[in-house]
């Protein structure tokens, strides 16, 4: 079973229908029992930063879920989730995320020349910076994604397993032992996200 | 880089897409989950459902089509149509919508878009304007293109991006169903005013509306059609394989 945090934010209907609609047990949920028996975990997200890792404190579920990923099972953040992950975001101040991956979340803002939109919204092409990403077994490097974001991570070359072109190199995906994340939705992202999700729902804990 | 959109737009009503759709091998073509699984196989970027039913039996339809496309498409989902409050956003965001866009709804009450944006993010808010050439100047108007509103179209456009709106369809009126190609000029002011993503709607005829629209005006992200995508004129693969020929980038 796939436990999708829902920590009242974002709406999880769709990523909760791609795992259905490729076959996977995929269950939206706040109980901590359910992430402890889940196999693997996916913590979702949209909006502010500050506001969504204070909600998912206040569940207390965020302990758990550092508690399951240090255990070796395996965990997806998507989008304002994969942020989460990192040490900190710059983002309206300064927040302390999950630590699970080395890096910090900062603004497109000033990084990426003037006269590019931001939020960074639309289809855009990954390019694979780790060999054999488990995420990327059924996907080419090249492929398009949806991406919808201001902020994206950096200082975490050890994690990065893609990065797109918009103006400058912007992290898409990491992964980290058992630790993955998507800063595109794969819920979003046509046939190619269909693959992601089911490659992550492939991958194995790490002992 | 980031690549342009093609975005189909199907006109829902009574859970059934109207304005007749004629493709070869569909058999039932006026099912929403069908041709939005059609458009998806082809590579539409995006789809954007409307919905033109006026009763609230046709409201609760809608809301189960959409449903169901959003259970088996996986692709951004834009819903118009009826959005007059923030429960009409809440209605449609539930049912798998990922962005909703406002008309008339913002007119009659423009901080609309600014309650719509702040509970549930820019991203989320499509300020879809239908503009015509009045006196020399362009006017926004309402109600499906029936009534002038007076307003300037670009300051509108401006004060809805300033209230949050993220995106913005620009419809011409002057060019929509001519199939001459899209409204250079107009789109040319929009993007000039504004830093969101602007979709360009009204005038395509044939592939080459779609490559001079991209090579004229860098600024546009997105083309948006109808009766040319629902009738076959243009096919979406050939579309995208032809802007690629011409150094558009393209997801295809």
């Amino acid at each position: 079973m796939i436990a999708i945090i829902n920590y009242g934010v974002g709406n999880l209907f769709s990523l909760k229908s791609s795992l259905n609609f490729i076959g996977a047990d995929a269950r939206v949920t706040d109980r901590a029992e359910d992430l402890r028996e889940a196999d693997r975990i996916i913590l979702p997200g949209v909006g502010a930063f500050s506001d969504a890792i204070e909600k998912l404190r206040a569940t207390g579920l965020d302990r758990v879920l550092i508690e399951e990923a240090h255990r070796g099972k395996p965990l997806m953040g998507i989008c304002l989730g994969m942020q989460m992950l990192f040490e900190k975001s710059l983002e309206y101040g300064e927040y302390e995320g999950l630590g699970l991956l080395q890096g910090k979340v900062v603004a497109m803002q000033g990084v990426i020349p003037t006269g590019l939109k931001i939020p960074h919204i639309g289809w855009n092409a990954l390019r694979f910076t780790q060999e054999d990403c488990p995420l990327f077994k059924y996907v080419n490097n090249g492929d398009c994604v949806y991406f919808v974001h201001s902020y994206y991570a950096t200082d975490c070359s050890r994690s990065t397993a893609a990065v797109t072109e918009y103006g400058a190199e912007l992290t898409a995906a990491s992964a980290y032992k058992n630790i993955f994340g998507c800063q595109f939705h794969p819920e979003k992202s046509g046939d190619v996200g269909l693959n992601i999700l089911r490659a992550f729902c492939e991958t194995e804990a790490v002992k | 880089m980031i690549t342009k959109r093609i975005i189909p737009c199907l006109d829902v009503k009574d859970g059934r897409v109207v304005k007749g759709v004629n493709f070869l091998g569909l058999a039932d073509v006026s099912s929403p989950v069908k041709l939005a699984e059609y458009y998806s196989s082809c590579g539409a970027d995006e789809l954007v459902f409307y919905d033109i039913t006026a009763s609230a039996e046709g409201r609760k339809l809608f809301t189960d089509i959409l449903t169901q496309v959003a259970s088996r498409i996986f692709i951004p989902l834009t819903v118009g149509g009826g959005i007059n409050t923030v429960d009409d956003f809440d209605r449609v965001l539930k049912c798998g919508a990922d962005k909703v866009s406002v008309n008339s709804g913002a007119i009659r009450n423009p901080s609309l878009v600014r309650d719509a944006a702040h509970r549930y993010g820019d991203q989320c808010v499509v300020l879809s304007a239908d503009v015509k050439r009045v006196d020399g100047e362009f006017r926004v108007f309402a109600k499906g293109g029936r009534e002038d509103t007076g307003m300037e179209a670009i300051s509108w456009i401006k004060r809805c991006v300033s209230m949050g709106a993220g995106e913005i369809v620009v419809n011409s009126i002057d060019t929509d169903g001519v199939k001459k190609g899209f409204d250079l000029e107009m789109l040319d002011a929009v993007c000039s005013a504004v830093n969101v993503p602007v979709i360009a709607s009204g005038g395509a005829g044939g592939i080459d509306d779609f490559v001079k629209l991209f090579k004229a005006l860098p600024g546009v992200d997105a083309g948006l059609a109808a009766s040319i995508f629902h009738f076959g004129e243009v096919k979406i693969k050939d579309l995208k394989q032809t802007l690629r020929d011409n150094d558009i980038i393209v997801r295809l």
